[in-house]
């Protein structure tokens, strides 16, 4: 790999403007970074990742904030390898610029997307390279002035000394006369820092977001306020696909404050000079929609009646997921076999800011400037320039704190209509869909039906597997994601297969996607062949799920932080599962209790012991695996989108239940499983972990089994009828 | 006009009297720490005090207030020195944070009548709070420690 980067040169885009000093501008290309001549046709094209200032100061971008903590973990990874110190680093928001601050994908792109929880882990090897190339510049700048071997000098936190001489320069010091060479130093894997050697990563340092989060001062995307800004709302159609035909364009334009009404393909957008006065406006819409395919859904239906039939039809189309082995000889020669049926509801994100983007055109109409809380910069960009029939470059997206994303605001399809409602309006605007229309016009966690099938061979060992998920994969892998069990049960023969729908719902990628019903399937049906036999749940795991090394370590972690075989209270019982996501592996264990009466589940204390790699940032990354944990516990007891006749019949919190404060298990205990490899993804781990988990407890207080989740008063009434 | 003060400073709002103190707050006020979660009551994001009381003004029309004292998250202290805002931080509460002006103003509430709340004190005042970051028993943590520091 060729590492470059371009001369320095004062931003043209002014964010750093004044600083003078030395800036890093990498320009990422498909073999690392590559140089810019600041005479290139497009020098406006440069834009930095790293500033040092004359007086010492540090400016580093970042990417994302949705509250994992990445907006501090992703610097830090760079201020590491260059030994700065981290208190002279003043943090930025990144501009739209895939290209610059993606990164790296299979197919040599760059990509801007925090999904997955996978920030820190995509960044991890090109931040610290280019930090410790940073590092070497510095060094080779103080080691001309003094005239010595670079090699014979050593940093120390925002200093370059000189052990021989005593002599030392602040980097600020250098950038005021150093500079930075055409071809940056290249840096092998093994000269960057061993773990023993960090002093910020592992550390905790303290997220810079949060003093902010405690008094009002964090700008969200629906905190902007431009001058001459106007107020938007859209009302979109209650089944998704119809479009709106007619409505009572005369009555709501005399409604006070009224700018104007604007149709777009698939609702109405209001524009007023108030948002008290859009959403009047909005609740006042009658529209008249077209018909479509989707007007006849019936969710609850389709996943009780119509799944089963496509699971039964030997005819309809299926996709092999993953095999490996023969799955089909080791069922036919197996000494016992499991078949288990398992269903999940539609979810929806519920993040707590509901979505909304402001917009703002030049005079001229050619620039547009877009301020969102975005998932991914880069494909929020690309969207609203194609919504309004601009290039990606003529539209500059200027990041904001996200409340809450969860997946939803990787796409932003609301951003677009802030656009378009901005052009219209020849005026800013700022638009924001209602609690209501979040919902309504939901992007969810799609609804599925699995067949597990397991064959055991005559000594207990699961030897054979076969997974079949009936549902929406969306081209996205939004079910068949999580499918795949090798990362932690090495089964040797095993057949994984989709039977793919299309109802026409939306549908998104939702904390964990599709490794939360998968692994609901997954770990019940294990919990339910340990029972079986008379094992313990986490021994059978251990003996006989050829379980990898990792999972090992994450099983005997969990039940010694649980004293797993230690008696319980009365009425509690423990429940255990392992996860996967995102390269990471866990395993959970959970105390609960049932109300038979009202069919209600409590978890009173949950364990979970996580994989993740190197861990960057250890006290956001145990928040981040608390936080999965209860939105898998949410998920698991409470939450149920249902579309009848094509609408989503639910409308606020008052009838999408999640989570609240009186739920809470009392404790929550997060470990990491030490280890020293690369960071895997953390914030999704432990979600998908609580189905399972819960269920699993179940079975253990009342010898009954859960199989459609969310785990609903009247479905544990229902089991505990069987 | 509908005249009242925020965090010490006199208001007047010469519009719908039926409009939403959160919109006022937010877009004739200019003080956006207090958000817009569901509109309907039901998520306290938008909690703030009036006359002491931890009200949500999503649900509070304007006309309501006329007189009346509101403060928000910036009026809580001048520099984040309330000692809840300092236990937040130390206990790390916040992770998307949006829900948090509204959890800390509603806790702070509890501290002025109930200086040192039990647990089941601190959930039940709390629980019309939601934060689907599941920060709550972080929350707990700092409320407990706010009692014990402030």
């Amino acid at each position: 790999m060729t590492n470059r980067l371009a001369a320095p040169e004062v931003s043209r885009r002014g964010l750093l403007a004044g600083l003078g000093g030395m800036t890093f501008y990498f320009a990422w290309a498909t073999d690392g970074f590559r140089i810019l001549p600041a005479n290139a046709d497009q020098p406006a094209q440069l834009s930095p990742w790293v500033s040092i200032a004359p007086d010492g100061t540090i400016t580093i971008r970042t990417v994302t904030e949705m509250g994992q903590g990445s907006s501090t973990a992703i610097p830090l990874m760079i201020a590491e390898e260059m030994d700065a110190d981290w208190s002279r680093v003043k943090l930025e928001w990144a501009p739209s610029r895939a290209d610059i601050y993606g990164w790296p994908e299979r197919n040599g792109g760059r990509n801007m997307s925090i999904s997955g929880s996978r920030a820190v882990m995509m960044y991890w090897n090109d931040l610290r390279t280019a930090g410790a190339q940073i590092r070497r510049v510095l060094m080779t700048n103080a080691a001309e002035k003094w005239g010595v071997d670079p090699k014979t000098l050593e940093t120390k936190p925002s200093l370059v000394f000189d052990p021989a001489s005593g002599r030392q320069f602040g980097y600020g010091e250098i950038a005021a006369f150093g500079s930075v060479p055409d071809q940056l130093p290249k840096i092998e894997a093994n000269e960057l820092k061993p773990n023993g050697r960090f002093r910020l990563i592992g550390k905790s340092i303290p997220r810079r977001d949060l003093p902010l989060k405690v008094n009002g001062s964090a700008q969200y995307a629906i905190d902007v306020h431009l001058p001459g800004m106007a107020y938007a709302t859209a009302l979109h159609s209650p089944v998704h696909g119809n479009e709106p035909e007619s409505w009572n364009d005369a009555a709501i334009k005399s409604m006070p404050g009224v700018v104007m009404t604007l149709k777009i393909q698939n609702g109405v957008i209001v524009v007023a000079e108030s948002f008290p006065q859009a959403i009047a406006a909005r609740r006042a819409l009658r529209v008249k929609w077209s018909k479509g395919k989707t007007d006849a859904f019936d969710s609850v239906r389709a996943v009780e009646d119509d799944y089963a039939k496509i699971l039964d039809d030997a005819g309809a189309p299926a996709k092999v997921v993953y095999a490996v082995g023969d799955a089909g000889s080791a069922f036919s020669g197996a000494a016992k076999t499991y078949t288990n049926l398992y269903r999940s509801d539609y979810s929806y994100h519920a993040q707590m800011e509901p979505l909304n983007a402001v917009a703002r055109f030049n005079e001229a109409g050619d620039r547009l400037e877009i301020w969102d809380g975005s998932q991914d910069l880069g494909r929020s960009r690309d969207l609203v320039a194609k919504s309004v029939g601009l290039k990606p470059e003529q539209v500059e997206v200027h990041q904001c704190y996200l409340g809450g994303g969860f997946g939803r605001r990787s796409l932003a399809d609301y951003a677009a209509e802030a656009a378009v409602a901005a052009r219209a309006a020849r005026r800013p605007v700022k638009l924001l869909w209602t609690r209501e229309e979040d919902i309504a016009n939901g992007m969810f966690r799609p609804i599925t039906l699995q067949c597990l099938k397991a064959a055991l061979d005559g000594s207990g060992n699961v030897v054979g597997w076969r997974h079949c998920i009936v549902g929406d994969d969306g081209h996205l892998s939004l079910v068949t994601g999580g499918m795949r069990i090798s990362s932690y049960y090495n089964l040797p023969n095993q057949h994984l297969e989709l039977r793919n729908v299309d109802h026409g719902i939306r549908i998104k990628h939702w904390r964990a996607v599709a490794h939360n019903f998968n692994l609901f399937a997954i770990e019940s049906t294990v919990d339910q062949i340990a029972a079986d036999q008379g094992l313990d749940p986490a021994a059978f795991r251990l003996q006989k799920m050829s379980v990898t090394p990792k999972a090992r370590r994450c099983i005997e972690t969990v039940v010694t932080m649980a004293d797993w075989s230690a008696q319980r209270p009365a009425g509690r019982a423990l429940g255990l599962a392992i996860s996967e996501r995102s390269g990471s592996l866990g395993a959970c264990v959970v105390e609960c209790s049932v109300n038979r009466t009202a069919g209600t589940i409590a978890v009173h204390k949950v364990w979970m012991a996580a994989d993740g790699g190197t861990i960057v940032q250890p006290e956001a990354a145990r928040a981040n695996v608390e936080s999965g944990i209860v939105y898998g516990l949410s998920a698991a007891l409470h939450e149920r989108v249902t579309v009848r006749d094509g609408e989503v019949e639910q409308s606020n919190f008052g009838d999408y239940n999640v989570l609240r404060m009186s739920d809470m298990p009392e404790e929550l205990h997060v470990a990491f499983v030490p280890s020293t490899a690369a960071p895997t993804g953390l914030g999704e781990i432990s979600t998908p972990c609580m189905m399972p988990a819960i269920a699993n407890a179940f079975y253990k207080l009342t010898g009954k089994r859960l199989y459609h989740m969310p785990f609903t008063p009247e479905r544990v009434l229902a089991a505990l009828k069987t | 006009m509908t005249t009242f003060s925020v965090n010490g400073r006199p208001v007047s709002f010469d519009g719908d009297p039926k409009t939403p103190l959160l919109w006022v707050i937010r877009d004739h006020v200019g003080l956006t720490g207090t958000k817009y979660g569901c509109g309907a009551g039901f998520c306290g994001a938008c909690t703030v005090h009036i006359n002491g009381r931890a009200q949500r003004s999503c649900q509070t029309p304007v006309s309501a207030v006329a007189s009346a004292k509101v403060v928000t998250i910036e009026g809580l202290s001048p520099d984040s020195s309330h000692p809840l805002q300092k236990a937040w931080i130390a206990a790390e509460v916040p992770q998307c944070g949006y829900c948090q002006s509204g959890q800390i103003m509603r806790a702070a509430e509890l501290l002025a009548g109930t200086p040192k709340p039990t647990r089941e004190e601190i959930v039940a005042h709390m629980d019309g709070n939601i934060c689907r970051c599941g920060t709550y028993n972080r929350i707990i943590g700092a409320i407990q420690r706010a009692a014990q520091e402030g």
